[in-house]
């Protein structure tokens, strides 16, 4: 176990030193190519590390709370919720005109807070939390968004039409350090809480009543985990677009490697899930170099087949 | 000997149902209690109520406290809880299922200690887990299963043992295998154990004491041959046993 995290950890850094210096444009021999390291991808690299480690985590969360190993940021409609929120304010957000990143951010939290409770509404109304209703409503949730969405685009000038479907893609294109930093105050107060519970995942995943009858209180356990999971989510999604699967798969693999004790898991989901985006991060910034794609496209190539595997793998 | 739990006029009703009606019932420290009763009789809704999950009218004294005012924390230190197994569908191993038990004593960031590990490892011995504790939950059979929940509520080193079913979807070997652990855990770890149980032939060979329910009344509180007459149980369950004297006489040919 400690050899798998300290390989775990080198990978980390090495993908944090490393992606920065790749790209194209040379960058190490003159005063351009070191702004360019410093403003932009530096602060590229840093958010998608942020992203990836929020998105990674809340997917995990989520999987203890439902008790679920499909349930993801993605699946749940979560992202599409914050993405309708983020999509509205693109779109009316600027006639009101507050600080214009958080009110993206804050309208993408209030978006994933509304899919979540509805979600959870409807999987409860149906009466479970099985796969097939969780799955189910999820799509169907982000599908009603996704027809939200493209309602608002029809109202909106081209201009915006084109950002908001940009921002659909998802990526990391960012100048400067604001949107890291705003990123990493969301990451990292979801990620306390979440420090704090880790073996109250554990126990919510022998179910609410073995988990009340061993000391945890369900209910406001379940709301702190929903709450910074949703918080995470949202964030990452406001900044960076609905990155999808990353949810899904990190959890998953790093359960292969390093089992479902949260306490072992929850920092192996957080040093891979940021290794892991900020490696699809690179790839899509340096694999048709100069054009430079969006990471979520690379996530959904490889996060598709793997959910479809995933699936099928259960019903065997 | 002393009230380990003692009910007073317990009720309680969820979602404008009345489930529990005004149950007073005591349990000495040291015995072995069964509730039985007909499906939805109430059962499973005391147990929760015993471990501090319901708001309650009345009262319940778990080893003199009022389990309402108890934090849940310290609740789980005096009671341990068996469920009707679920299936895992993480990559669980048995022993760090076992170690669940010993998370009320252990604060949030602290790692186990070794006297943890000592009584996880003590609890899987009593229960014959031991041979499979690195093997994940998902892989083990039925019976494996609910012997590994017992010992997970062994390492939680309570005085009361509460358990749901806790043989009902065995076979038969395994179900006397399970109720020999329980009976063991009763008389050598000196634990009170209470289990609610469907089959009235094992609960009136195991326990000392059967309270049977229904309605969410208490109907009968007393010793196994007193609930194993005709009329307390065509009571308790509305239906004819088959008695000798309602059999008709064979008639010769």
């Amino acid at each position: 176990m400690k050899l798998k995290f300290a390989i775990l950890i080198l990978l980390t850094l090495g993908a944090l030193l490393l992606f920065p210096m790749f790209g194209s444009t040379d960058i190490l021999h003159d005063q351009a190519g070191m702004d360019i390291l410093l403003k932009i991808r530096i602060p590229r690299v840093l958010t998608a590390f942020l992203a990836g480690v929020a998105l990674a985590s809340s997917g995990m969360i989520f999987q203890a709370l439902f008790r679920n190993p499909l349930s993801t940021p993605f699946t749940l409609g979560v992202s599409g919720g914050a993405a309708l929120g983020a999509a509205l304010w693109m779109r009316f957000g600027s006639a009101v005109a507050l600080a214009g990143v958080a009110g993206t951010s804050l309208a993408g939290f209030g978006g994933a807070l509304l899919a979540v409770f509805l979600v959870y509404g409807l999987a409860r109304a149906k009466g479970g939390f099985a796969t097939d209703t969780l799955l189910l409503a999820g799509v169907a949730v982000n599908f009603f968004f996704s027809s939200l969405i493209l309602l608002i685009q029809y109202f909106s000038d081209a201009g915006e039409t084109f950002r908001m479907i940009r921002w659909l893609m998802g990526g990391f294109s960012v100048i400067g350090f604001q949107t890291p930093t705003n990123l990493t105050f969301f990451t990292f107060a979801g990620l306390a809480v979440c420090g704090l519970l880790t073996r109250e995942m554990n126990l919510l995943l022998t179910g609410d009543e073995l988990a009340g009858a061993r000391g945890v209180n369900v209910n406001r356990t379940r709301k702190l985990l929903f709450f910074s999971a949703s918080m995470m989510t949202g964030a990452a999604v406001a900044f960076c677009g609905p990155i999808g699967f990353v949810g899904l798969m990190v959890p998953h693999i790093c359960r292969k490697l390093f089992g479902a004790d949260h306490r072992n898991l929850f920092p192996a989901v957080i040093l891979f899930g940021g290794f892991f985006m900020t490696a699809c991060d690179g790839l899509a910034r340096t694999l048709l170099a100069p054009v430079e794609m969006p990471a979520g496209l690379i996530t959904a190539l490889l996060g598709g087949p793997f959910f479809i595997w995933l699936l099928l793998r259960g019903k065997s | 000997m002393s009230a380990v739990i003692q009910t007073n006029n317990l009720s309680l009703s969820l979602s404008g149902k009345q489930i529990l009606r005004g149950i007073s019932m005591a349990v000495q420290s040291g015995e072995y209690v069964s509730i039985i009763g007909p499906n939805g009789a109430g059962k499973s809704t005391l147990m929760r109520c015993l471990l501090g999950m319901y708001a309650y009218e009345g009262s319940i004294k778990i080893a003199g406290k009022e389990c309402s005012a108890t934090d849940s924390k310290e609740l789980a230190k005096t009671i341990s809880y068996v469920p009707q197994t679920h299936d895992m569908e993480f990559p669980l191993p048995v022993f760090d299922f076992v170690m669940m038990g010993r998370y009320p004593y252990l604060s949030p960031l602290a790692p186990a200690q070794k006297k943890d590990i000592d009584a996880v490892e003590r609890a899987m011995d009593v229960t014959g887990t031991l041979p499979f504790r690195d093997r994940l939950m998902r892989t083990l059979s039925g019976g494996e299963r609910q012997k590994v929940y017992i010992a997970a509520a062994l390492a939680q080193e309570t005085p009361v043992m509460l358990l749901d079913e806790p043989a009902t979807f065995l076979d038969w070997k395994h179900q006397a295998e399970v109720m020999q652990l329980l009976k063991k855990i009763n008389a050598d770890c000196g634990a009170t154990v209470i289990a609610v149980n469907h089959d009235l032939n094992s609960a009136a060979h195991w326990s000392d004491r059967i309270i049977a329910i229904k309605n969410g009344q208490i109907l009968l509180d007393g010793s196994p041959s007193d609930l194993i007459q005709p009329e307390p149980l065509e009571q308790l369950f509305e239906t004819i046993f088959i008695r000798k004297e309602t059999l008709a006489p064979a008639t010769e040919s």
